[in-house]
């Protein structure tokens, strides 16, 4: 009843190609935006800024990349956290190394070096698909890995292979309340999200997409395979690198190589497989379901024990945790192998019929 | 299939009620100092988060049997960060402002301390890191905030040569001999590199680094590389189950444990346990402390803490090695609060600002440490604002296939060493930082 196109014509070509041709939808997408920028300032404190929000939407930004390459156009990587490490490193580097270097100059060029290496990382895609990229890409972790904790230059020859940054500021914007540093992550991630639908709707997200279905097919049609899976790597790993850039300088503040560990890998395939292969918008429901689901059963349990006069020690909370976690990927999986975003999609078509579902 | 579904939903429904419900009043406790405390009772460092834990907790459980500090009682809470950064900083943020305020933070972890280096001087809250942490926070100049106190990893590492120089009949005599350090790879591993070097330019022994990576059970390589090059000495920079790896993989390769050094963190019941009499002959340095089952402070936490059915964990583990770390610990920072109390109003609950005041004028002797029950269990400490650490002696430890002995006398780290790497060190992070380093002046304040 509410959420319907009835009476909605398109006169025009740009009305009919339009991100979201259905009006609710845009208008609810806006609301959404203009509530994250000036609604959630009001709303939530301290805690949820810096423990929860910051790293939402920054690891969204990174599972967007990921979604991009495994998603889009059907490479699986299991190099993603070498890639946000490269992205930070790079970061660094440039802002350490290069004097009166802005901070988003930094950020944006430590994406562009994981861009670069992404490309050479790449290069087995040419060659090996399936399981057997992801062990290819597993090389790039372990290779980075190994690169920042043992090449001095990278860390500033720092005793401990820890590096850190502050003072950063942004046009003349100071990013050290959490206040600011959410609202600098968002603007990020808000651009960012919008080139990565616009990109997926374009030729070249096409020529993903036909690379992924069929790459035989879509190699006699006239894409070219190289072009588009390299081309698939470079902007997936710009987007990683520029996430790994912010978890670095807004996030943590001090780094070391183990904060992109082959967890991180893991951790953000599994995002996007739980949020929906293909699906910008699965990225940001799988960022949500694997970053805040766990910090809310820490939290939950005790307060549920306690309602029934338990007291629960934190080894059981964590075991508890983790046992509940993984059960609830399995039921998820199972009940929408499709990723939760295929859900909201079903979501939105029983309430396009709703009330008079036939 | 539905109906499932409709449990699904009912019981997220319910969870987000209850949650939204009951967290405010779950801690409503006014008037108490609150002691948050990061442990890590899961994961693959558990063996050795665990024991910390407990007697971190029956000490304060301990304080509070007695009347509390100066009557304020301690309120205390845990949050698990399973040694991952990223959940300790979120342990962290989560605690900070909790009960009128974290007292302190303790986050046993080498890379939660670095990132919550960046974070405590906004937030006005010292972060205690009793025998780890970065070494160079000494300079509480520099690093305002931290308190590496009775001990940091150059100069324990400072200590393990002198004692091998003593053995061996001279620093002269160190001309020439190898020595491997073998370390968890992590910030944790790394520190005593800087430390190490440079004893070895000074005396002219061999030293060569081999990393084991997370979380250590991988060793075979790095033991072959042992066996081929023979060095005079192992030292064993190892955190959790890589410990008693290393112990099992040199009792298979043949090295001598005599020959074998641990640092603080290598030389508790967990790391030799398993190995037993194969470990024999290990030895590891002693934080000042070792297993001290028969100190008065322990004896006092049986009968008023586990006397009473209150204990953390089970009674057996009371005074063993890693155990009296978090006693001591946590000792250390109510001593802290005790000794701001003595200036900002007894029987108050300090800040974190006023316990950092208290933690940089902690001075407690011999007299008054053998009155709490630590005679014999460590030596006096006298912290100021430039010295963070208030205390740089140790000893080493042995375990003789059942329990751990002390086998040397006391050492203390040179300050003629350390001192020079604290201010390099730290002057650096200074400049990067852009931080002014606190005067005498600003101690006063």
């Amino acid at each position: 009843m509410l959420y319907r196109e009835n009476g909605q014509f398109k006169t025009t070509y740009q009305a009919d190609q339009q991100i979201f041709p259905i009006a609710q939808d845009r208008w609810g997408v806006l609301l959404l935006i203009a509530f994250a920028f000036v609604g959630v300032p009001f709303l939530v404190d301290e805690y949820m800024f810096r423990a929860i929000l910051i790293p939402f939407l920054i690891l969204s930004l990174a599972s967007l990349g990921v979604n991009l390459l495994v998603g889009y156009c059907g490479q699986i990587t299991l190099g993603a956290g070498a890639f946000m490490a490269v992205g930070a490193y790079a970061g660094y580097n440039f802002l350490i190394r290069v004097p009166e270097m802005p901070v988003l100059g930094a950020i944006l060029l430590g994406g562009a070096t994981a861009a670069a290496v992404g490309i050479v990382f790449g290069v087995p895609s040419l060659r090996v698909r399936g399981l057997y990229l992801a062990v290819a890409t597993l090389a790039a972790q372990f290779f980075w890995d190994w690169a920042f904790l043992r090449i001095k230059w990278f860390t500033n020859d720092s005793p401990s292979g820890n590096v850190s940054v502050s003072n950063l500021n942004v046009m003349g914007f100071e990013i050290s309340s959490p206040l600011s540093k959410y609202i600098f992550c968002l603007s990020v991630l808000v651009v960012f999200g919008l080139a990565a639908k616009n990109m997926v709707r374009a030729t070249i997200g096409r020529q993903w997409m036909a690379i992924r279905d069929m790459d035989v097919a879509a190699a006699v049609i006239g894409i070219r395979p190289m072009y588009a899976k390299l081309t698939a790597f470079a902007v997936s790993s710009f987007y990683v690198g520029v996430a790994g850039a912010l978890w670095g300088f807004v996030h943590l503040g001090s780094w070391e190589p183990a904060a992109f560990s082959v967890d991180r890998s893991f951790q953000l395939l599994f995002m996007v497989i739980i949020g929906g292969l293909g699906s910008i918008m699965g990225s940001f429901f799988g960022a949500a379901f694997i970053v805040i689901l766990p910090i809310f059963l820490n939290q939950f349990l005790p307060v549920l024990g306690a309602l029934f006069g338990m007291e629960i020690s934190t080894a059981t909370v964590s075991h508890a945790e983790i046992t509940i976690f993984g059960a609830l990927i399995v039921f998820f999986l199972i009940v929408e192998p499709h990723g939760l975003a295929r859900l909201w999609s079903t979501g939105k078509e029983k309430l396009r019929l709703w009330p008079f579902p036939h | 299939m539905k109906q499932l579904k409709k449990l699904a939903i009912a019981a997220s429904l319910a969870a987000a009620l209850a949650g939204g419900l009951a967290a405010p009043q779950a801690f409503a406790q006014a008037k108490e100092q609150y002691f948050p405390i990061l442990v890590y009772r899961t994961g693959a460092y558990a063996p050795n988060g665990v024991p910390w834990a407990n007697g971190f907790i029956d000490y304060l459980k301990l304080v509070n049997a007695k009347g509390g500090i100066n009557g304020v009682k301690i309120s205390f809470e845990e949050c698990e960060t399973g040694y991952a950064t990223d959940r300790g900083v979120e342990c962290y943020e989560r605690m900070k402002g909790k009960n009128g305020g974290a007292t302190m933070f303790q986050p046993l972890s080498t890379g939660i301390t670095f990132a919550l280096t960046e974070k405590a001087p906004n937030d006005k809250i010292p972060i205690i890191t009793a025998g780890y942490g970065r070494s160079e926070s000494q300079n509480g100049a520099v690093f305002g905030w931290n308190f590496p106190l009775i001990g940091t990893y150059w100069m324990g590492a400072d200590v393990l040569v002198q004692h091998i120089a003593k053995k061996e009949g001279g620093f002269d005599k160190l001309k020439g001999k190898k020595i491997t350090l073998v370390y968890h790879d992590s910030p944790y591993g790394k520190e005593p590199i800087a430390l190490l070097q440079e004893r070895a330019k000074m005396h002219g022994f061999d030293l060569s680094l081999l990393p084991v990576a997370h979380p250590g059970v991988e060793q075979k390589a790095t033991w072959l590389q042992i066996r081929q090059n023979k060095p005079d000495y192992v030292f064993l920079w190892g955190w959790g189950v890589m410990n008693s790896t290393a112990l099992k993989e040199a009792q298979a390769t043949g090295f001598p444990r005599e020959k074998m050094y641990g640092v603080w963190w290598a030389g508790a019941e967990p790391d030799v346990k398993d190995v037993g009499e194969g470990a024999k002959g290990y030895n590891a340095l002693a934080m000042q402390h070792g297993a001290e089952p028969n100190a008065k402070v322990v004896k006092d936490v049986l009968a008023m803490v586990h006397g009473k059915g209150q204990g953390t964990g089970p009674k057996e583990e009371v005074g063993q090695v890693l155990y009296m770390r978090g006693l001591i610990s946590a000792m250390l920072s109510v001593e802290g609060v005790k000794k701001a109390q003595e200036r900002y109003g007894k029987g108050k609950v300090m800040t974190g600002e006023q316990t950092r005041w208290g933690l940089e004028n902690i001075n407690l002797d011999q007299k008054t440490l053998d009155a709490m029950g630590f005679g014999g269990v460590m030596r006096p400490v006298q912290t100021s604002c430039l010295d963070h650490m208030g205390s740089a002696w140790a000893r080493i430890h042995t375990w003789d296939g059942k329990k751990w002995n002390f086998t040397s006398d006391w050492y203390q780290g040179d300050e003629k060493v350390l001192r020079p790497l604290v201010m390099l060190t730290s002057g650096k992070y200074a400049e990067e930082k852009k931080i002014k380093p606190r005067t005498p002046e600003d101690c006063k304040k």
